[in-house]
């Protein structure tokens, strides 16, 4: 298990990746992929119990996570190479045409890490609880997780599953919201007044956990209380305040960079405040 | 002709029933689910079988549909039910994205399609669901004819392993197919062989078909019938071969003209053995409530339109 000083290096080179990835296609997600960064990278490094070496599509016999906003691919796919999934050197070929790092995740050519296509938003949670229903009927023991973003949490179809999960006490499901505040246009109380997030999972019966999406200190001690609420019959929602944009200073905590790439020149001084400590791609 | 006797009506979602029941048996992977539709979609004998595999969804059809995907991920046969209408256009951008390019081995059981659906009206009677489900690469789309058919062409689903559209209907209707006959996907039936129209049907439109051939028969016009009950992918080499020989074709769905079987025959044939066509289908319109019987009359979905699209296309020849 990685400790938080590790943590904060990988994460650090994560950021890199995530800025140089969408720079080098001009397009992609770079808000969103920086504030779920450092959730990820708990999960991968310090969480999840699995083996990039015997992966299958099945995960059987493994943890298994599920990405539900699909346009954070950036982050997804570096820390997917980072693990050991696949080469880091593939991470120069995002959305690139012919490559296995598609815009958004797709299980067409065969991306190890990768077990369902999603990006049309909302529907990440329901192929979730999909999963997890699965393991409880193989009376497996591993857990499933899925990011969701607050923004997709306006789907009708996030609360369908989140009616279904608890309703079928699927206690092995992990949720995550990348509880940032910002969406395309504009920030998310503007655009839909999404309100209490809390108050409404507690509503829906699941396990309800806030925690600080940058603090690794409150990400591990909300991954600790997620996992051993297994038993207690109800699914859990972790809820990472968190800032769109997080580490690059021209980008953070606004939703001007949810989809938009950086120049060159920005790329350049994104890169003096990030710290290369993996190495470059 | 060859004689086809109908050996008491039955309806084809009871077939599925039976089919799922049967593949359940055979095969532990397979689960069901239902968006608050078990007993219409007749998976009550199932879910009293296997209780711990079958899902209840309550009614959240977009949820269903990514639970099944899910559920196939990890090895199971998730067979998800509901009306047609609700198990495609309702979820349509599902089906797309977490079935087809997720290529996952989710079956849709879509009951109550077309027409005959009744007295619910068109907000529940869909027919353009095999222009959607046939539009998504990947998807394998059956509809078949009756009860015998239907429960064999459950268990070649299951045994099947990709996306599968299962299409089947509400009303009680001729059960005329052998009862023991393994179901081949993609694998067009000759039920009777003629020379002078090639009739091609699909769902409930076959038993019309051959009620239609032996009409015509009492007026010397010797009539193929063709079951095509996989309509993706199509049996092309059975399509053109009885094409080439007959020279004049009908084609005859409980679907709408667009994206329909008349559209994919006609296609395949415009590029290969261009004859005449006419087409018995419900054109392009939505339906309204009623007997399954005073529909299929009133939208010419019957053995009388069918004599006629026949007469006529004998004429164009």
């Amino acid at each position: 298990m990685t400790n938080i000083a590790e943590l904060q290096r990988i994460s650090s080179q994560v950021r890199r990746d995530i800025i140089r990835m969408v720079t080098g296609a001009q397009s992609g997600h770079p808000g969103g992929s920086l504030s779920s960064t450092d959730i990820m990278t708990a999960l991968y490094f310090n969480v999840m119990k699995h083996d990039p070496e015997k992966w299958t599509r099945d995960g059987k016999g493994q943890d298994i996570f599920l990405l539900s906003a699909g346009h954070m691919t950036p982050v997804y796919y570096s820390i997917l190479a980072r693990a050991g999934y696949f080469p880091v050197s593939e991470l120069a070929t995002f959305r690139k045409f012919g490559s296995r790092l598609q815009g958004h995740p797709s299980i067409e050519k065969s991306l190890p890490g990768v077990v369902q296509a999603s990006g049309s938003l909302g529907q990440g949670l329901s192929a979730a609880a999909g999963l997890a229903l699965g393991k409880k009927l193989d009376k497996e023991d591993n857990s499933v997780y899925v990011l969701c973003g607050d923004g997709e949490s306006e789907e009708g179809e996030i609360w369908e599953a989140g009616m279904f999960a608890a309703h079928h006490g699927l206690d092995n499901l992990i949720a995550m919201t990348d509880w940032n505040g910002q969406q395309i246009d504009g920030p998310v109380e503007k655009i839909s007044g999404e309100g209490d997030l809390e108050a409404k999972w507690k509503a829906f019966g699941w396990n309800v956990i806030v925690a600080d999406g940058h603090d690794f200190d409150s990400i591990l001690k909300a991954f600790a209380k997620a996992k051993s609420d297994k038993g207690s019959g109800k699914p859990v929602m972790i809820l990472f305040k968190t800032v769109m944009g997080k580490g690059v200073s021209f980008m953070a905590g606004t939703n001007k960079w949810h989809g938009k790439a950086p120049s060159q020149e920005q790329c350049e001084e994104a890169m003096t405040q990030l710290e290369e400590t993996l190495g470059d791609y | 002709m060859k004689k086809y006797t109908d050996t008491g009506k039955k309806d084809t979602r009871s077939g599925f029933g039976a089919g799922l029941l049967e593949a359940g048996k055979k095969y532990p992977g397979v689960v069901a689910l239902t968006a608050d539709l078990k007993g219409s979609l007749k998976m009550n004998d199932f879910a009293e079988a296997f209780p711990e595999r079958f899902i209840q969804c309550g009614i959240a059809e977009a949820n269903m549909i990514g639970v099944a995907s899910g559920l196939a991920i990890t090895g199971k046969i998730p067979f998800a039910g509901s009306f047609a209408e609700f198990v495609t256009g309702r979820v349509y951008d599902q089906i797309r994205q977490e079935v087809a390019y997720g290529k996952t081995n989710v079956k849709i059981a879509s009951s109550h399609a077309g027409i005959t659906l009744g007295e619910d009206g068109a907000t529940h009677q869909t027919m353009e669901d095999i222009a959607l489900m046939r539009a998504l690469p990947g998807m394998t789309v059956i509809n078949p004819c009756d009860y015998n058919q239907t429960k064999a062409a459950t268990i070649a689903a299951a045994e099947y392993c990709g996306p599968v559209y299962l299409r089947f209907g509400r009303p009680s209707v001729p059960n005329f197919t052998p009862e023991d006959r393994i179901f081949e996907i993609g694998k067009a039936y000759i039920f009777n062989e003629g020379k002078d129209v090639t009739i091609f049907a699909t769902g409930h439109m076959v038993w019309e078909a051959l009620q239609a051939a032996e009409a015509l028969e009492k007026n010397g016009i010797n009539a193929e019938i063709i079951d095509i009950a996989t309509i993706k992918p199509l049996d092309k080499d059975t399509v053109i071969t009885s094409a080439s020989k007959t020279r004049a074709v009908v084609i005859a769905e409980e679907h709408n003209m667009a994206g329909g079987l008349g559209e994919l025959i006609s296609g395949t044939l415009a590029g290969t053995v261009p004859v005449p066509v006419e087409f018995v289908n419900g054109e392009d319109r939505f339906g309204q409530t009623g007997t399954p019987a005073e529909l299929m009359q009133a939208y010419g979905l019957d053995a009388a339109h069918i004599i006629k699209a026949a007469e006529r296309v004998i004429k164009r020849k």
